[in-house]
């Protein structure tokens, strides 16, 4: 048998004097990395993908797992990825995989952004003892509003508003279908969602029954695939959303693995059991504005005008026109998902070399919606690559009426962002639908994870808000002028509206 | 039975009119004067007849459960659209991305269809959608197909040279079944698919739904069934499987 001439990432090592031989990491690991011996455990260091599974559950810490020294010859413009991927090609002949964001080092403009805060000449706000207003509502908001005046000579609103989305904090779950990730990663995505007063998307492969009972939490999702869509489902949560692309991979479609359709998810999708769920790369009754339109119409005309109706695509070159489009076919809401956007599967060539990060992005299409006056028509959701609520505060600043976070909340059931959800065997239960790994995640338990992150993040939202001097989340909104650029140079500033530090 | 007369009738007001009539229990609806209204039955449920004299815009049937439509005329495109269960029944031609994503229910054209028909339909157990066109078939007939039954029958070549059906048939297919009446070029069909010839099961499958069609339009089965017809299915049900490396 030929070896693999593609070295390993990583080396498992287990220390032979701590190890109690309990076999726990051989049930722990998902990728078959450990065997037994007859007297010891045995490791094939190839499949290892550093999960950590094996580290966590070693009641003796006796295993570590290190980088592989062993690399290639130190280089600086072949580094081992290209190396290895040219291997894996090799022998192969198959276009590499893999999930979460890039992991390539593209400036994270994030990083270059510093908020505003309060000192003498204003004062700031304590959020402990005073009321911080994180409220948002997502949808078509009315250009003017219209007063009547009733019999008794009070006021009544006239004008009839545009059904909206009601969250009490401005984050919201990103899309994760079910076959990308595990009923019980979207239960825990689900529970939280509920218990927050925010939403979870259930991505494109329709809606399992056992999260009907959320259904006032959920926006569902209609993608080329068309996986799950009845009237039941457009009916069922509290929004539609069309997803155009996915920052991860935008222009191409998507290839579930035949390995994650066993029978329920081959129900759900209703396709045959075994094979790969495929999701077109365009919408085919999508080749414009105009068919835009047309399917954001036919899905209002399917829910009687009663759910807003979102737009999901990839920051790409010319987003702020297209943004514009969406917003003009009719979109209630507009989906931004930025260049480090996560994924459940994708080619590596496209994930880490299509797109534009969410930062200019964002920037763009919020300028051109306001310089048209059509900001109001919808909302935005900022997505790809949101790691903290200073993110998120920097995002909202920029533009967004929302943020979409996917890999934080997988972070909080285990994810260690290993970056192998396409195989089907993550050893923590979250992309996998292999029975004897999804019960790993209990979703009562890791939603109250979940819900606690979101707490965490939504208390420093309301410090930096209190900083500036602000008592609500409107108030930061597209406020641009309580941002400083860091290092950057004068042209990226000017995109994305921002004066330079000392300025 | 309830008359709309659609006529200088903006759509949204029109499908408001049939939904309201629909939801009091109304079971036949004739709509006269229609003259590419869009959406008409999208996402209708019931168990209503809704006669349209005239030519019904885009979108007609989109994610319709249960209804049955006939249309008089020629129809537009996008019928059918992620269709879950239901009939419709076109006299005349009808256009591009017919049934894309459909789940269930009938399809019957009398006349020629055009581009991307059956588009990614699919199949589970008991939801069985088919599509049965009388006529030819633009490119990249049943793309992505992923279950259901695509059925072509080339009734009126006598006077239409062109070939039965377009490039690419099949393309990206993974489920379902093809069935055309006449011999297709394997150079037409995609990679992904495989040609096989007609078993018992098939011939009485076809025959059950043919009579069905043929009901529709007062045409002779017989006459149909004297036609050679072939079976196109996926050849594999992973058709990517090794396009990727892990």
């Amino acid at each position: 048998m030929f070896k693999s001439l593609a070295v390993p990432e990583f080396l498992a090592n287990i220390d032979q004097v701590k190890c109690i031989r309990c076999k726990r990491c051989i049930q722990n690991c998902g990728w078959d990395v450990y065997s037994w011996g007859g007297d010891k455990v045995l490791i094939d260091t190839f499949k290892c993908v550093k999960c950590l599974r094996c580290y966590h559950y070693c009641p003796t810490e006796a295993i570590t797992i290190e980088d592989n020294l062993v690399r290639y010859r130190n280089n600086a413009n072949w580094g081992f990825f290209q190396i290895r991927n040219i291997k894996k090609q090799a022998e192969t002949g198959g276009i590499p995989l893999t999930g979460m964001g890039s992991d390539m080092p593209y400036p994270v403009l994030f990083d270059n952004l510093l908020i505003d805060a309060c000192q003498v000449t204003n004062p700031s706000i304590d959020p402990l003892r005073e009321p911080m207003e994180l409220r948002t509502y997502l949808g078509k908001k009315p250009a003017k509003l219209e007063f009547e005046k009733t019999t008794d000579g009070k006021s009544k609103l006239k004008t009839k508003m545009p059904p909206q989305i009601k969250l009490e904090v401005p984050f919201i779950f990103a899309p994760m279908s079910y076959g990308s990730i595990s009923l019980n990663a979207q239960k825990t995505l689900a529970i939280a969602a509920k218990e927050l007063g925010i939403v979870m998307n259930t991505g494109e492969g329709g809606l399992h029954e056992d999260i009907y009972p959320y259904r006032s939490n959920v926006i569902v999702q209609v993608a080329s695939g068309r996986f799950g869509v009845n009237p039941d489902y457009l009916n069922a949560g509290v929004a539609v959303e069309i997803k155009i692309g996915q920052g991860a991979k935008p222009g191409i479609g998507g290839h579930l693995p035949g390995e994650k359709i066993p029978l329920d998810i081959a129900k759900t999708r209703m396709i045959p059991v075994g094979t790969d769920a495929l999701s077109p790369a365009p919408q085919h009754d999508i080749y414009s504005i105009e068919d835009l339109r047309q399917l954001i119409y036919a899905i209002k005309e399917a829910t009687n005008y009663t759910k807003p109706v979102s737009v999901k695509i990839a920051a790409v070159h010319n987003v702020a026109a297209i943004a514009s489009g969406i917003v003009r076919a009719g979109a209630d809401i507009v989906y931004i998902d930025g260049f480090r956007g996560g994924t459940g599967a994708a080619p590596v060539i496209i994930r880490d070399h299509l797109g534009i990060p969410i930062e200019y992005a964002l920037a763009a299409v919020d300028e051109r919606l306001r310089q048209e006056g059509i900001r109001n028509e919808a909302s935005i959701i900022a997505a790809g690559g949101i790691r903290s609520s200073a993110d998120a505060a920097k995002a909202i600043a920029l533009g967004a009426d929302a943020v979409a976070i996917g890999t934080a909340a997988l972070i909080t059931m285990g994810c260690t962002v290993c970056g192998k959800c396409y195989t089907g065997n993550c050893s923590w239960g979250i992309t996998t639908q292999r029975p004897e790994l999804t019960v790993r995640l209990d979703p009562e338990v890791y939603a109250e994870r979940l819900i606690n992150l979101i707490h965490a993040w939504s208390h420093e939202l309301r410090e930096i808000l209190g900083a500036l001097g602000v008592n609500a989340i409107e108030s930061l909104r597209g406020s641009r002028e309580r941002l400083r650029g860091v290092g950057l140079d004068s042209q990226t500033l000017d995109i994305l509206g921002v004066k330079p530090a000392g300025r | 039975m309830l008359t709309i007369d659609a006529k200088g009738l903006y759509y949204r007001n029109l499908n408001s009119k049939v939904r309201e009539a629909v939801s009091k229990g109304e079971k036949e609806i004739i709509l006269k004067n229609i003259n590419g209204q869009y959406y008409i039955g999208d996402g209708l449920r019931g168990e209503v007849a809704i006669t349209i004299e005239g030519v019904p815009g885009n979108d007609l049937a989109a994610f319709m459960d249960g209804p049955t439509l006939i249309v008089k005329d020629n129809a537009q495109d996008n019928i059918g659209n992620t269709m879950n269960s239901g009939k419709v029944i076109i006299h005349g031609n009808a256009g591009d991305v017919l049934g894309y994503g459909m789940r269930g229910g009938k399809l019957h054209i009398r006349g020629n269809v055009g581009y991307r028909v059956g588009i990614h339909m699919k199949g589970y157990k008991k939801q069985n959608p088919v599509i049965i066109a009388g006529g030819k078939a633009g490119d990249f007939f049943g793309e992505y197909m992923a279950g259901g039954v695509l059925i072509l029958l080339n009734l009126d070549s006598k006077n239409d040279s062109r070939p039965m059906v377009g490039d690419y048939v099949g393309t990206g297919m993974h489920g379902g079944t093809i069935f055309i009446r006449g011999d297709v070029d394997k150079k037409l069909c995609g990679a992904e698919v495989g040609i096989a010839d007609l078993n018992e099961e098939d011939t009485k499958f076809l025959k059950e739904h043919l009579e069905d069609y043929c009901k529709d339009f007062g045409l002779d089965l017989n006459e149909i069934m004297k036609g050679s017809f072939k079976k196109l299915i996926p050849a594999s049900l992973r058709p990517y499987g090794n396009l990727y490396a892990y």
